[in-house]
């Protein structure tokens, strides 16, 4: 049985999805798992990763993110305990230092699994290439074996584990690279990454003055709320925003297309969502290809009895 | 301050990708530098329009790569580095990482530029692991770049918002959307580009290899999706929450 370490992800005593969605994935895989959680607050994310099978947590207190020191902290874990497979969330902070991780290992990462399975004691992932036109297998040759899953796409599941709490040091004091400053953007919404469902506007929504159209929806939804590259380069919203291969990736079970034509740099962030509406007034947009469910109408004329009749069928 | 700047070659955003027997076909491809390793150039370029140096093009792959590298000495590069690789594999970040370190041994870059990722693999693993394997530091996502003495300031995207990095040189920076507007290349640098000599060098990384590439597929169809329709913009949107709610209980 393989022994598997899971990387979380914590801040100010928030314990984020991902870290669910990696201890659920470990055990799934069939090991004994452990889970490593860095950043402000970790000790209070412990009990937590239990819930979904963490034998041992990790926890190492550090106020501001550093890619080095996680990174090295994570490395010096894994060489002392042994472990043979480490998994961490595609986020920003797991492409971030999963290359440092393995290079400090001197092995491979393959990242962003869809699809993640054991083929004998090695593991095996599906991920999309040339932004979804393709699906690549791939297995690591070396070992340990480190591996990134795309956050939102794996299922959380629950399962006993004793949840013992070992403290670490993680020290950025000798990192080349040091943040300085850190400015929060995108308000009090779910985050993108962690939605189950995401509202999106892309550039049928004319203006500006319009956005709120989609904040609205969105809010009526508890969703999070997206936009197209372009919608972000015209400045109608601010640029965290931008779900596309330039910007963030997401997997939501539901994924609404506002005003977007569905240019293959958009597909490419959002293709691996479950369910997709797609509202454009376009009967030949492209997102129509992909949606489960289209709406060939004007999204000025449909949006208003949309969040009349959504509003009604949820009680607000 | 010299610089360089990773270059891939990648399929054209629009090109079409057919899988054969496991395999991508090449066929009818038409191939461009990864457009945030243009991003990056161009950020290169202006450094030394700011400070002086020079801008060293580097791309690892087999001989047809040297097109890439001409479009970098066409947009404004001083130098070009083709790192020639048996077996090339685009999604062998580790062999890569290795192959560059290798080329670059014993030179003075104060500042390497590479895309946030290549819009083939998307992985963004090469500039990462070439940063550890030097021991230098490597700021992710850079959507703003200021070289000042010994340091350089780094504004990037980050998780929930936007931070200010400072690292000492030399450090690994990628590139984000939106860092620059890649310029196009002048009539007069497409001609020079033609001209000037591109530095060959060799790396063997079938050894360093660490990934096994079990095989491509194409994408699996999307289950069929339905027309929402209705009488007006009401009904439509009527029917649509009834189909959210009662077939795939979604909200």
């Amino acid at each position: 049985m393989a022994k598997i370490l899971a990387v979380g992800e914590i801040a100010g005593g928030v314990l984020k999805k991902a870290s669910r969605e990696t201890t659920s994935v470990g055990k799934k895989l069939g090991g004994s798992v452990s889970t490593v959680l860095i950043g402000s607050g970790a000790a209070a994310g412990a009990a937590e990763v239990a819930k979904h099978g963490a034998d041992t947590v990790y926890v190492g207190e550090i106020d501001t993110y550093n890619g080095e020191a996680y990174a090295k902290a994570i490395a010096d874990l894994v060489k002392s305990k042994g472990y043979e497979i480490v998994i961490l969330p595609h986020s920003w902070i797991g492409r971030d230092i999963s290359p440092r991780i393995a290079t400090l290992l001197n092995t491979g990462v393959i990242s962003d699994a869809t699809e993640i399975s054991m083929d004998g004691d090695r593991v095996k992932i599906r991920k999309p290439v040339y932004s979804g036109k393709a699906f690549v297998n791939l297995k690591l040759k070396s070992s340990p074996q480190v591996v990134t899953i795309r956050p939102n796409a794996h299922p959380i599941a629950d399962a006993a584990g004793a949840g013992k709490v070992e403290n670490i040091t993680v020290d950025a004091s000798a990192a080349k690279a040091k943040q300085v400053k850190f400015e929060a953007k995108g308000g009090t919404r779910v985050s993108l990454t962690e939605a189950d469902i995401v509202v999106s506007g892309g550039r049928g929504i004319k203006g500006p003055e319009n956005f709120p159209l989609i904040e609205q929806l969105a809010d009526i939804l508890g969703a999070g709320v997206g936009a197209t590259r372009a919608v972000v380069d015209a400045g109608w919203c601010d640029h965290t925003l931008q779900i596309g291969q330039t910007g963030q990736t997401v997997s939501p079970n539901l994924y609404i297309a506002v005003g977007i034509s569905g240019a293959i740099q958009h597909m490419a962030g959002m293709g691996s969502s479950k369910y997709i509406v797609a509202i454009n007034k376009d009967p030949d947009a492209p997102i129509f290809k992909v949606a489960t469910y289209g709406v060939v109408d004007d999204l000025f004329n449909v949006l208003p009895p949309l969040k009349d009749e959504l509003k009604a069928a949820l009680g607000k | 301050m010299n610089t360089l700047v990773l270059i891939k070659q990648v399929p054209d955003t629009e090109a079409k990708i057919n899988v054969a027997a496991g395999k991508i076909s090449e066929a009818g491809i038409k191939w461009t530098i990864s457009p945030y390793d243009e991003i990056a150039l161009e950020e290169a370029i202006r450094m030394k329009e700011k400070s002086g140096g020079t801008v060293t093009a580097l791309a690892v792959g087999d001989d047809s790569v040297q097109n890439a590298l001409r479009s970098a000495f066409a947009m404004g590069a001083d130098i070009a580095i083709h790192v020639k690789v048996d077996g090339y594999q685009m999604l062998d970040s580790f062999g890569i990482a290795k192959a560059i370190a290798g080329a670059i041994e014993g030179s003075d870059y104060k500042v390497v530029l590479a895309g946030r990722q290549g819009s083939d693999s998307d992985n963004g693993q090469v500039p990462l692991i070439l940063a550890t394997l030097k021991g230098w530091g490597c700021v992710s996502f850079a959507k703003k770049v200021e070289v000042s003495g010994d340091k350089a300031v780094i504004e990037c995207e980050a998780d929930g918002g936007e931070a200010v990095y400072e690292a000492s040189l030399p450090v690994v920076i990628t590139a984000n959307a939106g860092l620059n507007e890649p310029r196009y290349p002048s009539l007069k640098g497409i001609m020079a580009s033609k001209k000037k000599p591109i530095e060959s060098k060799t790396a063997n990384i079938a050894a360093e290899t660490k990934i096994e590439v079990i095989g491509f597929e194409p994408p699996p169809a999307r289950p069929a999706g339905r027309t929402i329709d209705g009488a007006d913009a009401a009904e439509k949107a009527k029917a649509l929450v009834k189909a959210l709610r009662e077939e795939i209980k979604a909200i």
